[in-house]
């Protein structure tokens, strides 16, 4: 029987390697970011949005790949939207072992939702 | 100020929040917006953006401890994700509506609320029974046990559609200001469900991250997150939380608190002032 101890000592220990996996790109991106813009200074005074590369999931990871500082923050942040989504995926697959049918379900409703959130805009 | 500058600064004051928040239980998010709105003059949007990313990192990462440790009820939490991701997503969507001196009034509100939060009453020392099989929370499999000095405790979800419902408001009011409202989830849990408090806070924190990733697919898609300020943020909000969790079982918390809460309160009235003045 998979019991309710093991499920969460996997799902603890899934949460904190994609932490510091999220945490360690957004530092990495930020030193690149410091290192070739430091001199700059952005404003945040007033709202213009981002560039259009950094709001799509493709765009940050074709930048990403060629370089660009902003763009492998941003990969982090991906990775940190993601974290609370393997999670509920993680979930999906605790309870279906469990054989709690009702849970699978309400797990994927969740995961509805989160998909909806992230995929559903435009 | 160059952007080495401004992310040195903008790190420094969001650790110490984060430091703030998890070592008086106040959490650390509810005051990043007010701080980079009011002290760095950031607009609304980014602020919300960033401090969303920063509370899924910190939520996240506290919860990987407490589930571990067995606190986190993952059914009762996961439940309730069905309505803070529901909320959180139709907050996200009124975002873009509400004019931003609006969410700057509503934001000092739910500041003042989370300073003056009911403060909670010990748990009682007689356990619940074991859910009657028939009941909603028997049918819903809501109950569990904590560890506690004297064994493991066991207890049952009650007034289950009221904590749901006050659930749909936390997730909205997170989707519309970039926030964890963890002060509202514990009341539902806490008072409405009337689960132990230590089951109340842990959960709360562990459905924080999925409630904050609902809308933040959507502010991302916005163009709200910028890498540049995100960046600081983040590392400074989850390094500021890690070294309050770690000071936690040793330092005295009573007076830092207090002086936490009036730095809440004072940034929540700021928040209502800018907001109704139209500053914001």
């Amino acid at each position: 029987m998979y019991t309710d101890e093991e499920l969460d000592r996997q799902m603890g220990l899934l949460l904190r390697v994609c932490v510091i996996v999220s945490c360690a790109v957004i530092l990495a991106g930020g030193v690149l970011y410091l290192i070739r813009h430091g001199r700059e200074s952005e404003q945040f005074g007033m709202f213009h949005g981002v560039p259009g590369y950094l709001e799509t999931v493709p765009g940050v990871f074709r930048e990403a790949r060629a370089d660009g500082a902003r763009a492998i923050i941003q990969l982090g942040v991906l990775f940190l939207i993601a974290t609370p989504v393997l999670r509920v995926v993680f979930a999906v697959w605790g309870f279906a072992r469990q054989r709690r049918r009702l849970y699978v379900g309400i797990s994927l409703t969740v995961l509805a939702l989160l998909a909806w959130g992230i995929f559903g805009q435009r | 100020m160059n952007n080495v500058l401004f992310s040195t600064v903008v790190f420094a004051g969001s650790l110490i929040a984060g430091f703030l928040g998890s070592l008086t239980g106040l959490g650390g998010g509810v005051v990043i917006v007010p701080l980079l709105t009011i002290a760095f003059g950031v607009d609304i949007r980014y602020a919300i953006g960033a401090s969303l990313v920063s509370v899924i990192a910190t939520s996240s990462g506290a919860a990987s401890a407490y589930v571990r440790e067995g606190f986190s009820n993952v059914r009762i939490g996961m439940l309730l994700e069905i309505a803070t991701s529901a909320g959180a997503l139709a907050g996200a969507a009124l975002a873009s509506i509400v004019p931003t001196s609006g969410l700057a009034i509503l934001l000092g509100l739910v500041l003042l609320f989370s300073a003056f939060a009911p403060a909670h009453k010990e748990d009682p020392k007689t356990a619940p029974a074991a859910p009657d099989p028939h009941s909603l929370a028997g049918r819903l499999q809501l109950n569990g046990s904590y560890p506690a000095a004297g064994g493991m405790i066991p207890y049952a979800a009650r007034r289950i559609p009221l904590g749901f419902g006050l659930m749909g408001v936390a997730g909205m009011l997170s989707g519309l200001l970039g926030i964890g409202s963890g002060a509202v989830k514990v009341l539902a849990m806490d008072l409405a469900m009337g689960l132990p408090f230590k089951v109340s806070t842990t959960t709360s924190n562990f459905m924080i991250g999925v409630t904050a990733a609902a809308s933040a697919g959507i502010y991302f898609h916005r163009g709200y997150i910028a890498p540049g300020l995100a960046m600081p943020v983040t590392l400074g909000v989850i390094a500021g939380s890690l070294m309050g969790a770690t000071l936690l079982a040793s330092a005295r918390t009573a007076q830092l608190r207090t002086l936490f809460r009036a730095v809440i309160v004072a940034l929540g009235i700021e928040m209502i002032w800018n907001g109704w003045t139209g500053r914001i």
